[in-house]
């Protein structure tokens, strides 16, 4: 294919890409914009005003929303980077059968598994609490963590600790000084992702939440079935601001090695 | 400490989330699919919930709409992304702006991008203005129904518009991978460019796209939150038909919901099956 070509194919790319992001760019500054009107009447900072300030619960939701998915993210961490290590530096009997089920969730849509969770969760008087959302969002959450993190161990070569531990070095120090700095950069990439995982969850929040806990999805889509197009849209960007930051962090490594750590994001 | 111990004291966090949380809800929700509720005092499991579901319409309706979205969307962006990683693959003016779009997509939420595409395509959206601007309608009612529409016109696109780059970056990752070495061999041995790619590059991806393809199939088929934007009232996609027969006030409709999760979990399990199989289980390592 000749180059002008190509550009003309990636220019047809990037339309597609951009095109259902437009509108809600338009609509969030837009006041009046009936059909037909191909513009807005008028250029208008209304909606941004309303989503920010405190009746609107957007901010509240916006901080709920980090906090829960900062709290699985560092709880998956825990678990995850233990399971990883296991999985990536060791061969053993039923290595197999741990991938499978930690595939399982990943791969299992959430309406399957959304009832008896919550009837867990229930039983466990979490049901309708952050925590309760919190273990909820692991499920789809850990399976991410730990498979990236097994990747991360399978190029990690454990003799250094070895030297280390010889060295006279504690296992907390051979794990500060010696394990943290090697596996950081594929830690740093799991722990952002594993965030968006939580951060765009919504029908095990709805499920487990049972109305008592209001993330941002959730907020977003009361005010889209209300037709407010204007507050939905700038709540909606609002939402995306996370993982654009997320993004410009790790721009410079998702090509390459970070590629291959993409890849095990949820579609 | 032996290394069994080791293994074991490693693994058991993650094993007891996965069995505690994952496993027993699904069990859970299988149980009650057969109406054992001994906390109601429903000790006598029975099939009636999986009758009732199989015997309404509804439910077919639902299944066959599911299957539908997931396979048309699946095929679709498994070929445009095949397309785009090809020629990502190539130098090109824009390229990078390109490469960073198809990123950012990754990181838009669902459901962000379903209520974009309803303001696009929904009879008074953007297009519809556009349409009535060159003289095409004079009402929204004239403009095609795209969203909320019972061929789910709009659900696919947006799994299309959102799956592309999720299959074009696995793609593209697995082409690193490979090298360049195979298309050159053929190449040196006469092979066009078409036909290197066609013979050996294809090939060589095809593990790789039906695995991300089977990902794709199953997000598409289990999804929540976008036929709920995007789709029409009636039928409703298998996995809101569930939530909504959980939430009725009539309480005899449960075990159907529940019922419905269990053939929503096989058709997973069964798509889960053919992704270990394409990856091979014994890899952690994604295709």
């Amino acid at each position: 294919m000749r180059p002008s070509l190509r550009t003309l194919a990636g220019l047809a790319l990037a339309g597609f890409l951009v095109l259902p992001l437009l509108p809600l760019v338009a609509w969030s500054v837009a006041r009046g914009w009936r059909f037909p009107a191909l513009m807005p009447d008028q250029v208008s900072a209304q909606a941004w005003t309303f989503a920010l300030s405190s009746q609107a619960g957007v901010l509240a939701s916006f901080a709920t929303t980090t906090l829960i998915a900062t709290a699985t993210t560092l709880l998956a961490l825990l678990v995850g980077l233990p399971a990883g290590r296991a999985l990536g530096l060791y061969r053993f009997r039923g290595r197999g059968l741990v991938l499978l089920l930690l595939l399982a969730p990943a791969l299992l849509p959430g309406i399957a598994v959304v009832f008896g969770l919550h009837g867990i969760l229930l039983r466990l008087g979490l049901a309708g609490t952050m925590p309760g959302v919190i273990l909820a969002h692991l499920i789809p959450v850990l399976p991410y963590m730990t498979l990236v993190m097994t990747a991360v161990f399978a190029r990690f070569d454990p003799a250094f600790e070895q030297q280390a531990r010889s060295l006279g070095a504690t296992p907390l120090q051979t794990f500060r000084s010696v394990t943290l700095p090697a596996i950081m950069p594929g830690l740093m990439i799991a722990c952002l992702f594993a965030f968006l995982v939580s951060w765009s969850q919504y029908l095990l929040t709805l499920a487990v939440g049972a109305g008592r806990v209001q993330t941002l999805p959730l907020l977003l889509f009361s005010f889209a079935s209300a037709g407010r197009n204007d507050i939905t849209a700038a709540i909606a960007l609002l939402y995306i601001l996370p993982g654009l930051l997320i993004l410009a962090v790790t721009a410079r490594r998702i090509t390459g090695r970070g590629a291959a750590l993409t890849e095990r994001l949820h579609p | 400490m032996t290394d069994r111990t080791r293994l074991v004291l490693l693994l058991a966090p993650a094993l007891l989330v996965l069995g505690g949380l994952f496993l027993t809800g699904l069990g859970l929700t299988l149980l009650r699919s057969f109406r054992y509720v001994p906390a109601l005092g429903m000790t006598e499991p029975d099939l009636s919930a999986y009758t009732a579901i199989l015997t309404a319409p509804g439910f077919l309706k639902s299944l066959v709409l599911s299957l539908w979205i997931a396979s048309v969307s699946t095929l679709i962006a498994a070929v445009l992304a095949l397309a785009t990683a090809l020629l990502l693959r190539q130098t090109f003016p824009g390229r990078a702006v390109i490469s960073f779009l198809v990123q950012l997509n990754l990181t838009i939420p669902h459901i962000v991008g379903a209520i974009g595409i309803l303001y696009l395509l929904s009879q008074s959206g953007s297009f519809a203005r556009l349409a009535h601007a060159a003289g095409l309608i004079a009402t929204p009612a004239e403009f095609p129904v795209l969203t909320q529409d019972p061929y789910a016109i709009g659900i696919i696109l947006l799994y299309v518009w959102k799956e592309l780059p999720f299959i074009t970056l696995i793609l593209l990752a697995n082409m690193q991978t490979l090298g360049e070495d195979h298309e050159s061999v053929a190449r040196s041995l006469g092979a066009t460019r078409w036909q290197a790619v066609r013979h050996v590059l294809l090939p060589l991806l095809m593990p790789a796209l039906l695995a991300a393809s089977a990902l794709v199939f199953a997000f598409a088929f289990g999804a929540y939150e976008v036929p709920l934007v995007l789709g029409a009232h009636a039928p409703k996609v298998l996995p809101v038909l569930a939530w909504q027969a959980s939430t009725d006030s009539d309480l005899t409709t449960r075990p159907e919901a529940m019922a419905m999760a269990v053939v929503i979990a096989l058709i997973g399990f069964a798509l889960l099956a053919l992704y270990a199989r394409l990856v091979g289980k014994d890899s952690p390592r994604a295709p």
